[in-house]
């Protein structure tokens, strides 16, 4: 007796997941006719302690393809934004690109954080899905040649790590340089690559190479160390929470020595937490965009609709949204379209026109150096 | 030399912060065997409030010191309420079902109060204002170290002395460790196991908050996740000095801080948590219940 029900719950419960099984593909079906709309991801950290570097995409992208719809769409269909938040972690993103894929979405604008963006890619190319980011800086996610559906509006850390060095050696004329990282993806990254130009420049010395522990009870110790090799400069790899928090402990230790890092301490977010300790510190960036007239034109249309100035990576996340919406529009919504679109037309975005290269990379994206003055960042030169 | 001292000194101030922590841990496992995964949250509550006090406290015109004082009082007030209520709440209906029914629990606990904050504060980092004041006597020390690590030190030693105290020579703390030795027995005997548990989750919970202020007047800024590294770090330095002994806890935090700090200092910081944890595993395998714990004795 006791068997037979058993089989029957089992019975009973196999057909009604069949049952929904079917349901569910008829959904898909009926979604993927002429007129339903494209879906496209939008993925990055939209909370937590990095969320400043993810919503501002969102935005771009809201902004962007509101545009598109009140003109009609794309070939008349309309683009619905699937907004999702991954905190930058790479665990959770993966989680994130599973239930993109699931949605039926024809690409992502995304993923913000290098870490992040390598543990969907792969996940990504198996479904055939253009991924365009507005931030991953990480060189390997272009030059590595895995990932041919990736492409981003920003140059790589190479390129930023050049410019730090060259700004250290010419401009500042240091010669003995500390350089710390937070252990990700993208610190170290960027870390390795400024020691490697150092090194292979010859005039200056890495004096002291070292990871730092993001979330440590503090850093009194890495900074003693700091201190006892005399350094010129310090360099950083790594986002603005640690970054406050060593110049800050630095700063108070009466160290003057001067701090440069990257994009991810060029926020203002870091200026408030860090305080008076910020004032003076570099950091490389995005290029400032204020006289291209697209950029003008979103910036005061944001400000419009959010009643605020966009924050760090908005341009990026624009440019990224029109290419893709363009890349689309030339080329269809399969993969292959999109990428040949992606490749071979140049768009006309706040960054200004923009191609994509072989490996991905946008051509015609730099960066420049900034300077804390009276609490904001300011272009140098 | 100066470069050793000052380690030194920075390992001991961070190992004092982890004993602030390390105490609550050990005293709730010292008498319901319960790993309160939660404590971390209670420490960075103790932290945002004080920051909420000490804002609103710098608009009287108050001096650096005497918003510390008030803002740890009212802090460590606050966060011992959340404590109480937490063990009402999530701890003490599951008392005596399995032990991995409480541990959830404080996970869930955990998880729940990091969220909350997140909600009702925010998700970003929010400076913390540098209450403690330069000690113009430490500029002539040889030694470079500051004054709130001065201010760390002198607190936890305090609060070391005040607690043996307590545990050695009250009421309370004759029935505490009554209560650790045999809860039954104890309850038979007379004593209000329920008010002990209530009073170590209480005593917990001031300590923790008040570890969470200091640090966070050292380092300058909070946020809803805080709690989460320096809970595992206190908790590590809990089991390293025998998880259940008050006087093991603290010095396993020692161990500890000074582990990391030199560690740090002399050959890379990259691998801080490495030291951390591998000392942990060779105490372990010496001495299995921690550098001072009571070796397990099964009960047949």
């Amino acid at each position: 007796m006791k068997s037979r029900n058993k089989k029957l719950v089992l019975a009973v419960a196999v057909m009604s997941v069949l049952a929904l099984m079917v349901l569910l593909t008829s959904a898909g079906q009926g979604e993927r006719a002429a007129t339903a709309p494209i879906r496209i991801g939008v993925a990055g950290p939209h909370s937590g302690d990095l969320a400043t570097f993810g919503l501002p995409t969102v935005n771009a992208s809201r902004m962007v393809a509101d545009r598109i719809n009140e003109a009609g769409g794309i070939n008349g269909r309309r683009i619905e934004l699937i907004v999702e938040d991954e905190l930058c972690q790479p665990e959770v993103a993966a989680n994130t690109a599973a239930k993109l894929i699931g949605d039926g979405v024809t690409a992502i604008i995304g993923h913000i954080c290098s870490g992040a963006t390598f543990a969907v890619l792969e996940t990504y190319l198996d479904s055939n899905l253009v991924s365009i980011s507005p931030s991953a800086t990480n060189p390997a996610l272009t030059q590595s040649g895995d990932f041919p559906n990736f492409f981003r509006t920003i140059a790589s850390d190479d390129a930023q790590a050049r410019l730090q060095v060259d700004f250290v050696l010419d401009t500042m004329d240091a010669r003995r340089i500390v350089i710390l990282h937070d252990r990700g993806d993208y610190g170290r990254g960027l870390a390795e690559f400024a020691r490697g130009f150092v090194e292979a420049d010859g005039r200056g010395q890495v004096v002291l190479f070292d990871g730092i522990t993001p979330g440590a009870v503090d850093y009194s110790a890495i900074i003693a160390r700091v201190e006892a090799a005399r350094p010129d400069v310090v360099m950083y790899g790594g986002y603005h929470p640690e970054a406050s928090r060593l110049i800050g402990q630095m700063r108070g230790r009466g160290m003057t020595v001067p701090f440069i890092s990257g994009d991810g301490v060029q926020d203002d977010a870091f200026i408030q937490t860090a305080g008076a300790a910020a004032e003076g510190v570099f950091a490389t960036g995005p290029m400032d965009t204020a006289d291209n007239p697209m950029a003008q034109d979103a910036t005061s249309r944001h400000r419009e609709r959010f009643g605020e100035d966009p924050g760090p990576f908005f341009m990026n996340g624009y440019a990224a949204a029109v290419a893709l919406f363009a890349a689309i529009e030339a080329g269809g919504t399969d993969y292959d379209g999109i990428r040949n679109a992606l490749r071979n037309n140049t768009v006309e975005t706040p960054l200004g026109p923009i191609r994509f290269d072989e490996r991905g990379d946008a051509m015609g994206v730099g960066f420049a150096v900034y300077q804390v003055q009276n609490g904001r960042y300011v272009e140098l030169r | 030399m100066n470069y050793f001292l000052n380690l030194v000194i920075g390992g001991l101030t961070r190992g004092s912060i982890y004993a602030l922590l390390a105490l609550g841990y050990t005293m709730v496992y010292g008498i319901i065997e319960l790993i309160n995964f939660a404590h971390g949250e209670i420490y960075m509550i103790g932290a945002f409030t004080a920051l909420i006090v000490a804002l609103a406290l710098s608009f009287l015109g108050l001096d650096g010191i005497s918003i510390l004082v008030i803002a740890s009082l009212i802090a460590m007030v606050y966060s011992a309420a959340y404590g109480f209520t937490m063990e009402k709440i999530a701890y003490k209906p599951v008392r005596n079902s399995l032990r991995l029914s409480a541990l959830i629990s404080a996970i869930g606990m955990s998880l729940f109060l990091q969220n909350y904050v997140r909600l009702a504060q925010t998700s970003n980092f929010v400076p913390f204002p540098t209450l403690i004041p330069e000690m113009q006597f430490l500029q002539t020390l040889p030694v470079r170290i500051n004054s709130a690590q001065v201010v760390i030190l002198t607190t936890t030693a305090i609060v070391m002395v005040a607690l043996t105290f307590l545990i050695k020579f009250t009421r309370i703390g004759k029935s505490m460790r009554a209560a650790s030795q045999d809860k039954t027995m104890a309850m038979l005997l007379g004593v209000n196991v329920n008010r002990v548990i209530s009073v170590t989750f209480v005593i917990g919970s001031a300590t923790a908050a008040l570890g969470g202020v200091l640090i966070s007047s050292f380092t300058g800024q909070i946020n809803f996740y805080i709690g989460f590294m320096a809970g595992i770090k206190a908790f590590v330095a809990a089991v390293l000095g025998g998880i259940g002994s008050i006087p093991g806890a603290v010095l396993g935090s020692f161990v500890l801080g000074l582990t990391e700090s030199l560690g740090a200092g002399y050959i890379s910081s990259d691998y801080e948590d490495v030291f951390a944890f591998a000392i942990l595993i060779i105490i372990l395998i010496l001495k299995p219940s921690g550098l001072l714990g009571r070796p397990e004795n099964k009960k047949v």
